[in-house]
């Protein structure tokens, strides 16, 4: 259960015919904080905390990926912050300063894209060349399409995610060495 | 028929929005989730949810099979596609009437005559709505003579959808072929459809859209919404009714938008968009869903349109109560912020992640229709849209008084968001005036951003108001890349 913009009106019409400033609700299935500012205005700070009734049956089309759901729900349970998607997109962990090689991170989280369209050539393929300013794939994300930039200078030795894969914030996309 | 359970194939806020009107009908719902959806606010609103595939809306929300199968599964009278994914798709509305399935939506004749926009455009002229001059262009030749004959500058568009994408500008004959073939790349990528066809570029006009509500026999209007407030064919902020608008330009938009709908013996909610030019207007193109806007009409017209799509659906013909609106003056004004997680000083780069906290405005007025609280995530698959902030007064000013103080109260913690873009506008004294037009909003942003990173350097007070500093860096924001 919820409330609607409407039901908060009533409220908050009861609300102001009483001395208070703050009203706090909370029940098995949600949370709701009022509240008025030194300018008489109201603010609702509400939270739904029933749980999703899931029909557990799965319907045509998804039992592929049913093992996928049950792994990240586990996932879910451990971290937080990280329920994105069907890949871990973490690229490589290794440390490439190790090597003396610079990395290409992403910019963003998204989805990692190597070629400017689908069919096309990779934007560069290990052993190419790159400058800072070299575009050496896409990330999108919210339907966006982010151009990555090498950032660094020298010859590409390792691409860590690949196509279409998802890539965390600061993921390594490539390794180059700086020569 | 009375419809009993219905399947929401959709996300995010358009389906908390759905589920309020079920609720309010007695409709019993089912949500369709991908992966990513299972347990967002949504989720917990429905009566039941049902997976439907991976986080990937290719695999999910865009699968015809999957929402159907949910459909059958779940033994759902209904389905309603919200707006995006598959609201537009005449294969959703052909496998749900395959299926016994009702679409909450129109025919699948007129959502293919809406989709492919030369067809739209055909229907227009047929109705007799005025077009900017244009047609397909096939090949360079064809499109070489084509612009010569309508005049520089022109568009190029993509036939197969809207959003932008597939969309150029070109301004000489050297640019013409080139600009072709990216945008039937564009667009075949986008769309699946490589056709592009041509209009004559219109440098300053203002984007106005009309609601129409039919019921397959008879069609009438809601008023408009001036959407003039876009950034790269992305609307930010729409109001009702447009402002500064002529009487005879807004009866003669509402004629326009009519008379296609009665051509197409249109049934359901259809939004036709117009470019307003001064005293002209031309018809741009029919979306055949509900709207993201749709809630700035139905704050002036005190209606629900969700209702009124279930109604239809039902097979019920127009309520008289809602043809007389049509006849009558709408109440007030209204405006609407699209709040997204998106940080607008630099590009608005989107940025996913976690919801930490969520306070929103409350009270007179004030409508946020929103799919985020505290602990929502912001998956990077879908778009950026977190929020709509409505507000509604007895006329312009007071809307905008009320905006201007309800935006303070939003706090948005764990992404960024363009709420302080949004405040910003609310303060601006030319979007006060009302009525600005497409061109106007990049102004503003430069304008905007020079106060903005003039304010965090600390150095507001050094600086001259209209300075423009040089924007961030990075400049890949959006629209390259992915064909």
């Amino acid at each position: 259960m919820n409330l609607t913009n409407d039901d908060v009106r009533d409220i908050l019409r009861l609300l102001d015919s009483l001395p208070y400033t703050e009203l706090r609700l909370e029940t098995g299935s949600f949370r709701l904080a009022l509240r008025r500012g030194a300018d008489g205005e109201w603010t609702q700070d509400a939270q739904v905390l029933s749980p999703p009734d899931e029909i557990a049956a799965a319907p045509r089309g998804v039992p592929d990926d049913h093992d996928d759901h049950d792994d990240h729900d586990d996932h879910d349970d451990h971290d937080d912050h990280d329920d994105h998607g069907e890949h871990s997109g973490h690229g490589k962990h290794s440390d490439p300063a190790r090597d003396g090689l610079l990395a290409v991170r992403a910019p963003l989280l998204g989805t990692f894209y190597r070629a400017p369209r689908p069919g096309a050539e990779p934007f560069v393929e290990v052993g190419g060349v790159v400058e800072e300013e070299t575009v050496v794939g896409i990330i999108e994300t919210m339907k966006l399409m982010n151009s990555v930039p090498a950032g660094v200078r020298g010859r590409v030795v390792e691409v860590c995610l690949g196509n279409a894969e998802f890539a965390e914030r600061d993921a390594v996309l490539m390794l180059v060495d700086p020569e | 028929m009375r419809l009993r359970r219905v399947l929401i194939a959709n996300r995010g806020e358009i389906a908390v929005r759905i589920v309020r009107t079920c609720r309010r009908l007695g409709i019993e719902t089912v949500l369709a989730v991908s992966a990513a959806d299972r347990d967002a606010l949504p989720a917990r609103l429905a009566d039941r949810t049902v997976p439907i595939g991976p986080a990937d809306p290719a695999a999910s929300y865009l699968d015809v099979d999957a929402v159907v199968g949910a459909a059958l599964a779940t033994g759902a009278d209904a389905v309603h596609p919200g707006y995006g994914f598959l609201a537009e798709n005449p294969l959703l509305a052909a496998a749900c009437a395959a299926a016994g399935v009702v679409f909450v939506g129109p025919t699948e004749t007129q959502l293919a005559a809406a989709g492919d926009k030369l067809a739209a455009r055909r229907h227009a002229v047929a109705a007799g709505l005025p077009v900017l001059p244009g047609g397909e262009a096939g090949d360079v030749p064809a499109a070489l003579r084509l612009a010569g004959e309508i005049g520089w500058p022109v568009l190029v568009k993509a036939a197969g959808g809207g959003g932008g994408r597939g969309m150029k500008k070109v301004t000489d004959q050297d640019e013409l072929a080139g600009a072709l073939g990216l945008a039937m790349a564009e667009a075949g990528a986008a769309f699946g459809d490589h056709r592009v066809y041509l209009e004559r570029y219109v440098t300053s006009g203002r984007h106005v859209e009309v609601q129409i509500v039919g019921d397959g026999e008879r069609v009438i209007h809601l008023g408009e919404r001036d959407c003039s407030i876009q950034r790269r064919y992305q609307k930010l902020v729409e109001e009702a009714p447009a402002p500064r608008l002529g009487t005879a330009v807004r009866a003669g938009l509402h004629a326009a938008a009519v008379a296609l709908g009665e051509h197409l013996k249109y049934r359901g909610l259809g939004t036709v968009e117009f470019l307003v030019d001064g005293d002209a207007f031309y018809f741009l193109e029919l979306n055949a869903r509900i709207q993201v806007e749709h809630p700035v009409t139905e704050a002036i017209y005190g209606i629900d349109l969700v209702a009124e799509q279930f109604a239809i659906a039902e097979g019920r013909p127009l309520r008289p109560a809602l043809a007389a609106l049509a006849a009558a003056a709408p109440s007030g004004h209204a405006i609407e912020c699209r709040i997204n997680a998106e940080d607008w000083t630099r590009d608005f780069r989107p940025g996913p992640g976690t919801v930490t906290r969520a306070a929103f405005p409350a009270g007179d007025g004030i409508r946020v229709d929103t799919h985020v609280q505290a602990g929502t995530r912001i998956p990077p698959q879908y778009d950026s849209l977190l929020a709509k902030l409505v507000v509604h007064g007895a006329d312009r000013a007071e809307a905008l008084a009320r905006l201007r103080a309800a935006l303070a109260r939003c706090v948005i913690g764990g992404v960024p968001t363009t709420v302080p873009m949004h405040a910003a506008l609310a303060r601006d004294p030319e979007f006060a005036a009302g009525g600005v037009d497409t061109a106007w909003f990049p102004r503003f942003l430069d304008r905007a951003l020079g106060h903005a990173l003039d304010g965090a350097l600390g150095h507001a007070l050094d600086r001259a108001p209209d300075r423009a500093l040089d924007r961030a860096p990075d400049g890949n924001g959006s629209g390259g890349g992915r064909g």
